[in-house]
Order: structure tokens, then C-alpha cells, then sequence
């Protein structure tokens, strides 16, 4: 069923009690022509654009628990392409323009709102850092302005530019495009749109074992479901890559933290848009909803238990509190950890691997929601083809041999 | 937040820790001899199990010295630490004696 207005009225004056299923829940076939192990946005976009725009039709998605269930449900939805090297605005940028129009394509409102995303400087250093992102990123064609801290105040009125603060607002950088989107109806609107073209998504479906032939070239994967025949695997599983990877003898430069979040109880609209602040481990968005959507740095150290200490928030919300002194009273309902991959150079990791068939889209870190689309959608040509989409190939696993590295660790907006 | 024991000084808040990575991995012996895969694997490639995880903590506002702990990766659980340059434990004994 296509969604418009007049899909809602016809199940408006039917009580609502016509909607049909969004997706099937399928039993795994035994073979299939490509296998995609996670069904998160990544992996399920990945999925959408192979029977989409590659012609694949016999495909499917497993996922160990539910689908949208891991950092995708998990994250502070911010989406941005304001990064400092060339390699990371081309697929950042690629992701944004996608966003533009998804909701569109996918026939699904993903609630994409490019309200704007404000990267506060406190120090001299961030001053020079940021002017130098805002003028490569202009240079790129990407949008990105300094504002004083004067012209913050203006853009995000609660925000405190008081002299006398700990760390003092000296300006901030601006990308008018940025914004949130909705994250669990990304998940949603691709995982449908993936069902249309008939993709089998099956969840409760964990790997346990990768099989390969006398040559090491991928035949399958054995699941808590049975086993299932595949001559391409595209392993999207953010945190638990390495432990995937391992299966078929593959060391990843990958480390695992928690990355915890939280949302506060819904109040009345009070902040316009995105603020970020890197040095102070702070960022901050209000949903549709009314929660503040409240992110914090990650743990100290590699972690799968989903949760994180109680000082990593509390320092998060020590610096929320000096930024926005009206938020002191607001209480928070919910706070949780995702686990995220992390490279050594903070970018992630797409494309082929040295095992014939198996492909890796990985390493996403912090901030791998924002890039869900342009991560399918290059990730989906990179398994279609066998080799690297243009602007995944400077992102491949050699990477870390040849020494290319992308290093976007201490050059860019990455909230560490 | 953990409470970790460091070997000269005893339990201590995770607060005066500083996280150091993985533990045990060699610098190369011989740097000219190996090639550059032998250097990614050294200074990039990682085990990250989900399970133990001998790591490296350095008691930062305490001792300052660097130390090695046994930790679980899904319950955070230490159930050991030791002297850097000290043997890894074994792991399995370990675990026999977490389990009683």
C-alpha cells in the first residue's frame, strides 16, 4: 500500500483497522544470491539499493535480534556533512542529499528536519579548528558558516554566552542543512521498501559460523535458524564486526565502546536546533516528541554490555547545565549505551576483504547514523560490482597497510 | 563505574584510571624485518573479544603506573590484575575460579 492522504483518510473513516503488515516475516530460504548480516539502517539500506538500483532480487537480511533494535534505535539522530577531508565530505555529503530526498523515495516520512547543527568553540584552538573546517568545507561546495557568539545567542536562544562560564562560548560553527531525522523510521521505511522488492528480513537470526570453500572464498553462514548458502556476505554489524569478522579468520582494526545517551521528559519546544560541543563532551536536540535527546561522549574503555557509567552522563549533563542553565530543572527518563566500532582513524571501513565474497561496512564510530543512506547506497555497488564504489574506495580495510589513513580523529567534528 | 585494583596500590575508583588498550602487544623485536602488514597488525589490527580482555590501565592520578587487568567485555568484570612485564594469566583457571 503507497501512503498519501487519501490512503489515511480511507483508513481514517475504516477505524484504522486495515493497515496492512509493513514487511513479512519470513522463514530463510536455504540460498540466497546475497546475505546482508545486519539489520540495522546501514544493513537494510544496503539491502534496498541492491534489489533497487543493482537488480538483485534474492536477498536477504539476518539480524540476531530485532530489526532497527541496535545503534540504530539507539543513537541522537544527527545528521551533518561538515567534515574536514575531502574523502569524508564526498560521503557525508552523498548521505545528505539522500536525506533531502527520502522520505520521498522510500514513500515513508523519516522526519528528516534540517533545522541546523551548531558546533560550539570554547577555546582558541576550537576557533581555529572550526574556521579551517567552514572554509575546506565551502571550498567543497558544502555549506558551513562561523557565527560569533552573539550570533549563536540569536540562532539558539537559550543558549548561554555568559563570559564568566568554565568554558565560554567564543562562536560557533554552523551547517544550515543539518539537522535530525527519525531513527527508528529510517529502519522502518527501508526494511519496507527492501520487503517490496522482495528482500527477506529475519530477525532472531544469528550467525554463529561463516563457511568457505578449499580456496577460503565465502559459501555461507551457518545461523540459529540453519544454514544458509550465499556467495556474497555483506557483514554490517557496528559493534559486533569484529566478532563477525572472526568467523572467517579476519583481524579488523576495530575497538568497541559504549556510547551512552539519553532523553529527558518531554517539554514545550525550547531549542531550535542541533548544538554540539566536542570540548566539553555535549550535544544536545529536542525531538518531536518534547524529550531533550541528550548524547555523551564514550566510555573509557571497549565494552559490549550496552550500558556505561553513570560519570560519563553526569559529566555529559555537567556541561549541558552550563550551556543551557534552564535545562537544570528538566529530569531525565532514560539513559542507555549502543556499542560502537571505532577505527584508529575514526572513518570508516567499506568495501572488499581479503576473503573472496565477504565484504565489511564497519567502523562508523560515533556518528554512523547520519550517513545510513549514502552507507547503503555505496556499500549496496560495492557487493554488486566486487569492487569499491568511487566514493567508498579511499575507505577500504588496506587501508591501514598502505598507511592512507583518513584522519579524521584530530582534524574533525568527531565528539570524542 | 569500576572499582579496579591496582597492583602497588590497591582497589581504587575507575576515576583515577586512564584505559590503555589492549595488553601483551610485542613491539617488534626486529622493525626492519617485517613489512607492512606486519605494522598494521602491530600498531592497528585488534582482537576487541567479546569475552576476556587482557588490557592495559595506567593508575594516572595515583602511582602513574601502567598495570594489566583481566576484564570481561559483556559484564565488565575484572577478576585480575598484574604487574606490566608480568606472565597473562590464565585465562580458563580464571574463569573456573569466577564461576565458584
Amino acid at each position: 500500500m503507497r501512503f498519501s492522504i487519501f490512503s489515511l483518510a480511507r483508513q481514517a473513516l475504516g477505524g484504522h483497522a486495515g493497515w496492512p503488515v509493513q514487511w513479512r516475516s519470513p522463514e530463510p530460504k536455504t540460498s540466497y544470491d546475497a546475505v546482508i548480516v545486519g539489520a540495522g539502517g546501514h544493513g537494510l539500506a544496503t539491502a534496498y539499493y541492491l534489489a533497487r538500483e543493482h537488480g538483485l532480487r534474492n536477498i536477504a537480511v539476518v539480524e540476531k535480534g530485532w530489526l532497527g533494535g541496535g545503534n540504530t534505535g539507539r543513537n541522537t539522530t544527527i545528521i551533518r556533512s561538515n567534515y574536514l577531508w575531502e574523502e569524508s565530505e564526498a560521503i557525508y555529503e552523498h548521505a545528505v542529499k539522500l536525506w533531502e530526498t527520502l522520505a520521498q523515495e522510500l514513500n515513508y516520512n523519516v522526519m528528516y528536519s534540517p533545522r541546523g547543527v551548531m558546533m560550539l568553540a570554547h577555546t582558541v584552538h576550537d576557533i581555529q579548528v572550526f574556521k579551517r573546517h567552514v572554509h575546506a568545507n565551502r571550498l567543497a561546495g558544502i555549506d558551513n558558516e562561523w557565527l560569533s557568539a552573539e550570533q549563536a545567542k540569536a540562532f539558539c536562544p537559550p543558549l548561554n554566552i555568559a563570559p564568566g562560564m568554565r568554558y565560554p562560548v567564543l562562536g560557533a560553527a554552523l551547517q544550515r542543512r543539518g539537522g535530525t531525522a527519525r531513527h527508528d523510521a529510517v529502519a522502518w521505511g527501508y526494511a519496507r521498501g527492501a520487503d517490496r522488492l522482495g528482500v527477506d528480513i529475519i530477525e532472531n537470526c544469528e550467525v554463529t559460523a561463516i563457511r568457505r570453500d578449499a580456496n577460503g572464498a565465502v559459501t555461507g553462514i551457518e545461523t540459529t535458524r540453519g544454514p544458509i548458502a550465499t556467495r556474497r556476505l555483506g557483514v554490517v554489524a557496528a559493534g559486533h564486526t569484529s566478532v563477525l569478522m572472526g568467523m572467517a579468520g579476519v583481524r579488523m582494526p576495530l575497538e568497541s565502546y559504549p556510547l551512552q545517551a539519553l532523553v529527558s521528559e518531554p517539554i514545550k519546544p525550547a531549542i531550535p536546533c542541533v548544538v554540539m560541543s566536542n570540548t566539553i563532551h555535549a550535544y544536545i536536540s529536542q525531538s518531536d516528541k518534547g524529550e531533550l535527546v541528550i548524547g555523551a561522549g564514550t566510555d573509557a574503555y571497549t565494552s559490549y554490555s550496552q550500558t556505561g557509567a553513570l560519570h560519563v552522563t553526569t559529566h555529559t549533563l555537567d556541561a549541558i547545565c552550563e550551556l543551557f542553565p534552564n535545562f537544570r530543572r528538566v529530569r531525565m527518563l532514560r539513559n542507555w549505551g549502543g556499542i560502537v566500532d571505532v577505527t584508529p582513524d575514526r572513518s570508516p571501513i567499506i568495501g572488499t576483504t581479503p576473503v573472496p565474497g565477504l565484504f565489511v561496512n564497519c567502523g562508523w564510530g560515533t556518528g554512523g547514523f547520519k550517513a545510513t543512506p549514502g552507507s547503503g547506497h555505496v556499500f549496496a555497488a560495492t557487493i554488486a560490482r566486487g569492487e569499491p564504489h568511487p566514493i567508498a574506495a579511499p575507505f577500504t580495510l588496506e587501508r591501514f597497510r598502505t598507511g592512507r589513513l583518513i584522519d579524521e580523529a584530530a582534524a574533525a567534528a568527531v565528539a570524542h | 563505574m569500576l572499582l579496579i585494583k591496582c597492583p602497588h596500590c590497591g582497589e581504587r575508583a575507575e576515576l583515577e584510571f586512564r584505559y590503555g588498550g589492549e595488553a601483551h602487544i610485542a613491539r617488534p623485536a626486529d622493525p626492519g624485518a617485517i613489512d607492512d602488514s606486519g605494522w598494521a597488525d602491530f600498531l592497528y589490527m585488534r582482537s576487541n573479544p567479546k569475552g576476556w580482555h587482557a588490557e592495559r590501565w595506567r593508575h594516572e592520578f595515583g602511582c602513574g603506573r601502567f598495570f594489566n587487568a583481566i576484564r570481561h567485555t559483556v559484564s565488565d568484570r575484572i577478576v585480575a590484575t598484574y604487574r606490566s612485564g608480568d606472565k597473562r594469566p590464565d585465562i580458563a583457571s580464571l574463569e573456573a575460579a569466577a564461576k565458584r
